[in-house]
């Protein structure tokens, strides 16, 4: 427990704003520049910027998480922590556990924050916020279970990153056909399954990530 | 300490190449090993074998106590000051080094990025010995090092050694080993 402890300390202070490799406000003014920019490329349409805006923070909310990638495993294999954690009987489903926590807390929250201003800016209403709000906190743990698989799994690639960006974007699909459709319902009924579904990711992801790390050490 | 280390019957492949074949040796406590060798006869390969970190073609290893590996690669955060580094290695180890005498004393506050060649190799120093670890695993640990500080490491390995440890020395360099043994890897080459 206290290993966890100690591991989730370094990876929070890796991957939270404006602490350590830095830099990762950048996936939040990313959020906000999109859901900024929409309005002007689709028009001063209000019905239609409310009817849509709600996908378009989901959309934004997915690039972004993208953005940290290539932060998540590929520093910490080339400089041999990846190496020294094994040597101590440390299992890299537990690393991964807590590199996924880490990641997770260094978007998910602060993407919930940005997406007030984000819905105030697309003129949604308080019901669709409700939703959306809702869906990112359902939906977000699943995005961060799918990067944190995809950044282990590309972790010995050469132009891993660019990989990791197109890889990740169809197994997130699931996710936003029902955290996104939820909007359009507005029942709980997709909420419920984008949870399920980012539970299950959620759950796999330590095994997933902790083999594909084991065979990036072995190459 | 009681600690022992042992490989039968080796080998390693790297891609296509079969690097080394037929590597065995017993270590008990107190024994160390010199890998000598040129540049790319597979000495980094033996050490991460040895610790488990990379599959052997064939043949197996027996460890019985922790290992601790010492290579080029500093798993240290890099923005980090020394001491606040140290001390996450510290926190899962339970141990802690005498940065005295490492000569780090005066560095705990230096991010590890402006760090030397040779205080960086001290620096993994210091996380060894904070390991308590039996069994030590050393890949050219002499890379770097001023005569100084290549004493000091052959007069860590000596005191590892008396309290019982055992190390394995991969390094083209001399490496000065009152109970030990060297052993040429070219001599099982493929």
């Amino acid at each position: 427990m206290t290993t966890a402890l100690t591991l989730l300390r370094r990876d929070l202070v890796l991957l939270l704003p404006g602490s350590g490799r830095g830099s990762t406000l950048l996936p939040l003014l990313f959020f906000l520049a999109v859901a900024m920019l929409f309005p002007f490329a689709v028009g001063p349409d209000a019905a239609l910027l409310a009817r849509t805006g709600g996908g378009v923070i989901w959309v934004a909310a997915l690039l972004a998480a993208i953005l940290p990638l290539d932060r998540l495993f590929a520093p910490d294999l080339g400089t041999g922590f990846v190496d020294q954690l094994a040597l101590r009987g440390i299992s890299e489903e537990l690393a991964v556990a807590v590199r996924m926590l880490a990641h997770w807390l260094s978007f998910g929250p602060l993407l919930m924050l940005a997406a007030l201003p984000a819905s105030a800016l697309l003129g949604l209403d308080g019901a669709t916020l409700r939703v959306l709000e809702l869906g990112l906190l359902a939906g977000t743990p699943g995005l961060a279970a799918i990067g944190v698989i995809i950044a282990a799994l590309t972790v010995g690639l050469r132009g891993g990153t660019a990989l990791a960006g197109l890889l990740v974007i169809p197994l997130a699909v699931p996710l936003l056909v029902f955290g996104a459709g939820a909007l359009a319902t507005g029942g709980q009924g997709g909420l419920t399954l984008c949870a399920a579904i980012s539970l299950l990711l959620a759950a796999i992801a330590p095994f997933a990530g902790g083999a594909a790390i084991r065979a990036a050490r072995e190459g | 300490m009681d600690a022992c280390l042992s490989a039968l019957d080796l080998a390693c492949r790297r891609g296509d190449r079969v690097l080394f074949r037929g590597v065995s040796f017993a270590l008990e406590s107190g024994k160390a090993l010199h890998v000598t060798g040129p540049n790319g006869c597979g000495k980094s390969s033996l050490i991460r074998i040895l610790a488990g970190l990379l599959r052997p073609f064939a043949g197996s290893v027996e460890r019985a106590g922790a290992a601790a590996l010492v290579d080029g690669r500093l798993a240290f955060d890099e923005h980090l000051p020394l001491g606040r580094a140290l001390a996450f290695w510290e926190r899962l180890d339970g141990g802690s080094a005498d940065l005295e005498a490492l000569g780090l004393a005066d560095l705990i506050d230096v991010p590890v990025r402006y760090l030397s060649t040779g205080q960086r190799k001290r620096a993994a120093l210091a996380r060894l010995t904070g390991q308590g670890a039996p069994i030590w695993l050393l890949d050219e640990p002499l890379n770097g090092l001023d005569a100084a500080g290549a004493a000091l490491v052959e007069a860590m390995v000596a005191e590892h050694l008396g309290a019982g440890g055992v190390a394995v020395i991969a390094s083209h360099q001399p490496f000065a080993l009152a109970s030990g043994r060297t052993f040429h890897l070219p001599d099982h080459a493929a």
